[in-house]
């Protein structure tokens, strides 16, 4: 018998705290999983960039920026969104001959699960993203105190709803077949208009709403307004903007993921 | 519900779509007894397991865990038993330690107590030596005893273990159900085993059996072997199996039946039975075999078929 009640704040953080660890260790152990979902964005970012480079050109942006330095705030976000997507895929198999079995038939709060889940990818997301940087350089970006002091808030948001997205499309899937169908119809779309790979158009269109009403949009901007690339200095204030909106989403995703969670398929 | 009883399943039922896994069964386990559930893959103890183990809710019926309905009071449940599955519930990635430590961890369990819980399971099924090693790299069988020490330190009531042998050799096997004995004489831990393996069964208290949902057999293996009345005499024929057996109902007062294109006679004088069957149809019978009735036996002649008959679940 467990010497806490399962109803004490204690009993919650426990086993919080043991999910997330392992989420962490287990990435670690990996290394295949830490170069699979770094490099692949930095192939993309390195190839695209300078393919893209010569023919660039932001009318948004008032300055000579180079694609490489445009597409740098996207591809971290991409970087999050791989990590993210490689720690929420395991959810699948764990839960059905894995390590979350022995969860679920614990006498844990439905928030337990969602929880470590969101803070282990969060924080292997928030890591890749930093590594990552070490290249702002090669974009001519310069990351002082300044940068780092808004982009570290910026990533844990955009890391927590990065694999909240991943969350809640593994948990509800049956095969890691499915989740890879899901990502390419609808995680990769979500990321490819959000101003990561090109500006979205301003006033009006379709495009121009698809950019206003995806969330991934603030993600992108919030680590873009961080760098402060694309001067005239951005107002703080777009920053926080962004930030709130990522913020809010990122609640949105766990608390749907709670929901799931807690109300099981009865034909499972 | 009787105090003596572990487990109290009433009128239990489950679909999936039309097919029904599960036709009202009703059954106890008493406290401390080891109980297998024996049936073929495909005859519903699988979703029996989930039920009992909180993991699925049944349509129709009612289930209790040591005085705790599993459906409406399933954090009362979760809290006393321990739950082995099929495939074990461990990171490969992990070391036996971290697995232990972890698992503690979801029953809230932490610091000086979650590391003497930790000592005592590890002491159970013999594992100190291999505390460090990866569980990726262990055999199955060390996996399962993984497994197994992970459950106990919850220190649970009781355990329910979902074809606990599967991918073990042997010896492994022995391993398992000594170390089941020994948690039911010193801790008075009560088990529900689900299996298809008839040799497992047979070392349980008791043994129910399954088929398509339905409980057709009940009770101890040996009062469900003797109350075959007498040994099981099999006849394989050079032409048809049916014919002979009709010939062979025609001439004696017995009844043959046949399973899998063997005829099948269960006779109190099977021996005396046999030699002279085999002098009457010596044209027809190409061998003879006698044997001690067994839990298939039981199955066969409850069911009117072959064990491996039965379709995947």
């Amino acid at each position: 018998m467990s010497s806490l009640k399962s109803s004490s704040p204690q009993f919650l953080w426990t086993p919080v705290k043991a999910l997330w660890w392992r989420d962490v260790i287990r990435f670690l152990r990996q290394r295949n999983r830490i170069i699979g979902a770094l490099a692949t964005p930095l192939v993309f970012w390195l190839l695209v960039g300078s393919g893209f480079g010569p023919s660039f050109h932001n009318s948004g942006s008032s300055t000579n920026e180079t694609y490489l330095a445009y597409f740098f705030p996207g591809t971290i976000v991409l970087i999050m969104l791989f990590t993210a997507i490689f720690s929420t895929i395991s959810v699948i198999e764990d839960r059905r001959e894995g390590f979350l079995q022995g969860a679920l038939v614990a006498p844990l709060s439905p928030a337990t699960i969602p929880l470590g889940k969101f803070l282990g990818g969060t924080t292997l997301a928030v890591l890749q993203a930093i590594l990552f940087c070490v290249l702002a350089p090669l974009a001519h970006i310069p990351i002082g105190f300044g940068q780092a002091l808004l982009l570290l808030p910026a990533f844990l948001f955009v890391g927590f709803c990065m694999t909240g997205l991943g969350f809640l499309v593994a948990w509800p899937m049956d095969s890691t077949q499915g989740f890879h169908a899901i990502m390419n119809i609808f995680l990769m779309p979500l990321w490819m208009m959000s101003g990561a790979l090109f500006p979205m158009p301003a006033g009006s269109g379709w495009l121009y709403w698809v950019g206003l009403l995806n969330p991934v949009s603030y993600s992108v901007s919030a680590i873009r307004d961080a760098l402060m690339i694309g001067t005239p200095l951005v107002p703080l204030s777009d920053y926080l903007f962004s930030l709130l909106i990522t913020a809010l989403f990122g609640a949105v995703t766990f608390g749907v993921s709670y929901y799931l969670v807690a109300h099981p398929k009865k034909k499972t | 519900m009787n105090s003596h009883d572990a487990i109290v399943i009433r009128d239990l039922t489950k679909n999936f779509g039309e097919r029904r896994a599960l036709d009202h069964l009703t059954l106890s386990v008493k406290r401390g007894e080891l109980f297998c559930m024996l049936g073929p893959n495909g005859g519903g103890k699988s979703t029996l397991f989930r039920i009992l183990s909180t993991l699925m809710q049944p349509d129709h019926g009612e289930a209790e865990i040591l005085g705790h309905n599993v459906v409406l009071e399933a954090a009362a449940v979760r809290a006393r038993i321990g739950v082995v599955f099929q495939a074990p519930s461990l990171d490969g990635k992990l070391t036996i330690r971290e697995n232990l430590l972890c698992g503690g961890a979801m029953y809230g369990l932490r610091g000086k107590e979650l590391e003497q819980r930790l000592r005592d399971a590890v002491a159970v099924v013999q594992l100190e030596e291999r505390l460090n090693d990866r569980v990726e790299t262990l055999s199955g069988g060390l996996q399962r005893r993984t497994e197994i020490a992970k459950c106990l330190l919850i220190r649970p009531e009781l355990l329910l273990l979902d074809e606990p042998s599967t991918g073990l050799d042997p010896a492994a096997r022995l391993d398992l159900w000594a170390a089941l004995e020994n948690l039911r004489r010193d801790r008075g831990v009560t088990a529900l085993c689900t299996t298809h393996l008839m040799d497992e069964a047979a070392r349980a208290d008791r043994v129910g059996i399954m088929s398509a949902g339905q409980l057709v057999a009940l009770g101890t293996p040996s009062e469900l072997t003797s109350a075959l009345g007498g040994d099981v005499l099999s006849l394989t024929t050079r032409h048809g199996a049916d014919q002979l057996a009709q010939r062979i109902n025609q001439h004696h007062e017995i009844v043959a039946t046949v399973v899998e294109g063997e005829v099948r006679i269960e006779h109190p004088q099977a021996h005396e039975l046999a030699a002279r069957l085999a002098a009457q149809f010596s044209n027809e019978i190409t061998s003879v075999r006698v044997a001690r009735p067994t839990l298939e036996d039981v199955f066969v002649a409850r069911t009117g078929r072959l064990f491996a008959e039965q379709g995947n679940e």
